[in-house]
This record gives C-alpha cells, structure tokens and sequence, in this order.
C-alpha cells in the first residue's frame, strides 16, 4: 500500500517545453561574489536537471562549473540543491519538478568551491574516521596456508547490503539538520557505513566501531530528523542503520554477533 | 587541515528553522527541539514563581494575582500542550532510537522508499499531536471553564 | 570529576524522560482532584507540602525534570558552536544551571514543610 502510494507520488509529472535554471553562480577562489543566472533551456518529456545543465553549458554558458559522471545516479558525483532539497541532478527529471523555474544550488553542508562544485574532503574524512573496512583479527594474511573464505549466508548479507549500496554522493550530509550546525558530527552517511561493517558478520571489530561513535559529537547527536532517508537516492536509509547502531549502544538490540562466536568457541571446546 | 573550525557552507541556524521541507520525522524533530526549550523556560519560571510560598500568604496571593490570568491561563495552555507533545513524541523517539518499530534492513527496489520511516512509527508523531491538541481543549475546560 | 561517557549521560537523560513523565502527570493529577482554583489555595498547597510522599515526589520532578532539561539544553548549544571554550563553558554552565534551580527548588520545599496552614 505505501509503495503503491510512493510509487503514484513519484510519477506525477508536470509537462513542459522549457525551463529557466536560475543557476548559482560564484567563484570562491577568484573572488567572484555569489548572484543568479537564469538560463532558458528546451527541455522534453525525459530530459533531467543535468541534461539541462549540461545543455545550458554547451550552449548558453560554457563557464558553468558542474561535477558528474555516470548520468545514471551511480556515481554520486552530481549531487546538488533542486528546488531547495538534495537531489542527484542526473536521477531527477525536469517533468517532475513544479513551476518553470528551476533553482539549482550546490550542496549546503559542504565547503564551496564554484558554481555548483562543492568540496568534500571534509565528508570523506569522516567517513575514513569510521574504519569502512573489514577488521579481522582472526584472518592472518601473512600464512597463506591458514586462508580460507568468509563464511557469509544470505540472512547474514541482508543485515547490512542495503546499508552497501551508498554511493557516497553526500545529499544526506546536506538534509542533516545536526550537520548544519555540528562541524564535528560524522553525519549520516559516515554512521551508517559505521553499522554497515558493524553489522557485517566477518568483522570482528564491532567493539572498537561501538566506541568510536561513543562520543559526544558522535551519534548521539542523531535525533532521527529522517531527512537522511528522505533524500537518499539508492534507497541505503542511512536514519535506519544510526538508529539500529545506536540500539547496540542502548542495549536495545543483543550483538548476535557476539551470541554466534560464542556459540562456535563453545562448540570447538 | 582543521575540520573542527571549518564551518563550511552550512546551513546554520536557517536549516534547524525550516522544518517543512523533508516529511513528518523532520517536523517532529524541530516541534520536540522548540517544545523542550519551552518546557525548560517554564521550569525554571515555575520554581521561581512557586518560592514565592516561603514568604508567606500574601506573596503566594500576589503571585496567583500576576499568574492566575487570562494570560497566565493561555500561557498554560500552550505548556500543557508543549508537554504532551513532548513526553508522548519522545516515548516514540526512545523505541525509534533503540532501533525499535523501524523495521529491517532488506533489499531496496526502486521507488527506494526508506523503511524506517514508516507509518508505524510515523503515527506516532500524529498520535502526540492529536494528544497535546486533546489536553489542551481539557485544559482549557478546566482553567477556563470557570470551576 | 570522571568524565561520563556521552552513553552514560544518553542513558540518564532516557531514564529521567521516563521517570519524570511518571511524576509529573501525578503532579498535574493533584491540580484537578478538587476544582483547580482551591487547589491552588494557600492552605492547601501548604498541606502538599506537609505530605512528605508529596514532598519527595516534588523532589523528583526537580531532579529529574533539571538533569533532563538541561542536559537537553547542552545538546542543543554543543551542536551550534565547536570550539573548546565553549563546548567547555556549555557543559559547565548547565550542569551548574541544573544544580542551582534543585537547589532553590529544595530549599522552597524545606522552607514549606515548617510553614504553618493560615
């Protein structure tokens, strides 16, 4: 029922020709003052925000500064304000915006570099803060003749592959109300990749993950506002994994990570 | 590079202010935010306004006279729904951040509809609105009903 | 003074949240077990006061409703600047807020309790 009610929502559309993208303009580095430039650009029936801004500056301004890859909401690299709301620009269509104009604004949260380029070395060391790899100890890559593979179900790779599928684009990092204001909070996407390898059954370190979210710009300045979950484009709902790790935390959920090891060291003995 | 003290672009104030635009949960958090303020303010008005028993009856009378008002009387309104919305949303919010009633990570398909904010735990917030909306017409009844 | 870890203080402010939501609807309950207005007679909030079950339970309200009020209040100033100084002030300040206002909060009900009914 709320999928179908999601579904219906999402393909309202709102015909139209062409658009004006009112396009933010500034250059951080050569001091060129923030100011609008509206841009009329024909659009069709699948055209998206990138297709018109890719059209903008092929034929109207050449000097737009946008960042993007794949095109096909894959990548995370054209990540940027639409209408107001974080949104991939190349995975939202023109026809399903309201109005005729379209405002079109780089990521707030991130520092500015030009146009709608932001900077996001700050995003990537909070992610890199959180260990995003594989810790385990009992696996000793130095005797080859020790290695064999990681056991892993299906039900232990649903406990965290949806939580896998980020692509980094860093639109839950600008809806986050916390990470407006808090410079040292982590921010969703960061703590959800912190339950993503928690979760994850070869990973052996969940302790030290638990601890190093323990802090008091660390998780708990999650107040599960959802706008995390609203913008995510890969469906990842980083809200679901903070809360889920917090419940550790809290004693709300048993590690049954912790439960399965113990059960295997008691049946080797 | 300091990240601490690099601000960054961020939103500030403005992004706590606005809190219409992503759905319920972020209404909710921004209401729970300005309720919590509120209800601080009033505690520490109450302690202040009920000392004023240690000075005797004529104290506590002239006190009641100042608070015992019509506007006293709204002003207590609005904190009776401030608290309910508050203590019911945060009962909801204390199971939300345990991880409780949002549901189980699985495999998303498109439209990529996020599972923990779901309907479930999204009545919530309806059911503190409607409660605090409830308390306050008791309220009034009570404060203005002239008993 | 040892630190409290921030899930020791997170745990805390769950429990004073329930814990106060407990004794503050009984607080509200006594506004209206007899019509409002004489409920908030001299006499008998005198006689509240004389009740020493009422007394601790007016106690609890200050303690819990201070420990999660102000604790709530240092979430919200630690979140909006991040500079030493001032993570250390906030935190200082709301812990010396919340010890003042139980302070002068006991001292009303101590001061009630040896009050004569006039």
């Amino acid at each position: 029922m709320e999928k179908k009610r999601a579904r219906e929502k999402k393909e309202k559309e709102y015909p139209k020709t062409s658009v004006v993208l009112k396009v933010f303009r500034a250059n951080r580095i050569s001091g060129q003052p923030p100011h609008y430039d509206s841009i009329e650009v024909p659009v069709q029936r699948w055209t998206t925000v990138l297709d018109a801004l890719l059209q903008a500056k092929q034929y109207k301004d050449p000097s737009i500064s946008i960042r993007y890859s794949c095109r096909m909401a894959t990548c995370g690299s054209c990540g940027m304000k639409i209408n107001g709301i974080p949104r991939l620009a190349c995975y939202t269509k023109v026809s399903e915006l309201e109005g005729s104009t379209i405002t079109v604004e780089p990521l707030s949260n991130f520092p500015h570099i030009r146009d709608l380029v932001a900077d996001f070395s700050q995003f990537f060391s909070h992610h890199k803060r959180v260990k995003p790899f594989i810790e385990n100890s009992e696996a000793d890559i130095a005797d080859p003749g020790t290695l064999t593979e990681f056991v892993q179900r299906p039900e232990d790779l649903d406990k965290f592959l949806q939580f896998s599928y980020c692509i980094k684009c860093g639109l839950c990092y600008s809806a986050c109300p916390t990470v407006a204001t808090d410079t040292k909070f982590p921010g969703p996407q960061a703590l959800s990749q912190a339950y993503r390898y928690f979760a994850d059954n070869r990973d052996t370190g969940s302790k030290e993950r638990l601890d190093n979210v323990d802090e008091r710009h660390g998780i708990w300045r999650c107040h599960f506002a959802g706008s995390c979950s609203v913008v995510c484009p890969k469906g990842v709902d980083p809200a679901l994994g903070i809360q889920l790790l917090r419940g550790h935390l809290l004693g709300f959920s048993s590690n049954e990570k912790k439960i399965a090891e113990k059960k295997e060291r008691l049946k080797r003995d | 590079m300091e990240n601490a003290v690099d601000r960054g672009n961020r939103e500030g104030l403005v992004g706590w202010l606005n809190p219409a635009r992503y759905g319920w949960e972020r209404f909710s958090y921004w209401l729970q935010r300005l309720t919590g303020v509120g209800l601080l303010a009033y505690f520490v008005g109450h302690i202040y306004e009920t000392s004023s028993l240690t000075q005797g009856p004529d104290a506590w009378a002239a006190m009641l006279e100042l608070t015992q008002t019509p506007m006293g009387h709204l002003i207590l309104l609005l904190v009776i729904g401030m608290s309910t919305f508050h203590s019911v949303n945060g009962i909801r919010l204390i199971f939300a951040h345990g991880g409780k009633g949002l549901g189980k990570p699985g495999r998303p398909d498109y439209p990529y509809d996020a599972v923990s904010l779901n309907y479930k735990q999204k009545s919530g917030i309806w059911v503190a609105l409607i409660l605090a909306a409830v308390a306050m017409l008791y309220g009034a009844s009570v404060l203005f009903g002239g008993e | 003074m040892a630190m409290l870890k921030e899930s020791q203080i997170m745990k805390i402010h769950y429990v004073t949240a329930i814990g106060a939501l407990i004794v503050v609807a009984v607080h509200i309950m006594m506004r209206i077990i007899m019509p409002y207005s004489m409920s908030l007679e001299y006499g008998n909030v005198i006689a509240n006061y004389h009740n020493i079950p009422y007394a601790i339970l007016l106690e609890s309200i200050l303690v819990l409703i201070a420990i999660h009020g102000f604790n709530g209040l240092r979430v919200i100033l630690l979140e909006l600047r991040q500079s030493k100084a001032w993570e250390d002030g906030v935190t200082i300040l709301t812990i010396v807020a919340m010890m003042a206002v139980v302070a002068y909060g006991t001292r009303t009900i101590l001061v009630a309790q040896g009050l004569g009914f006039e």
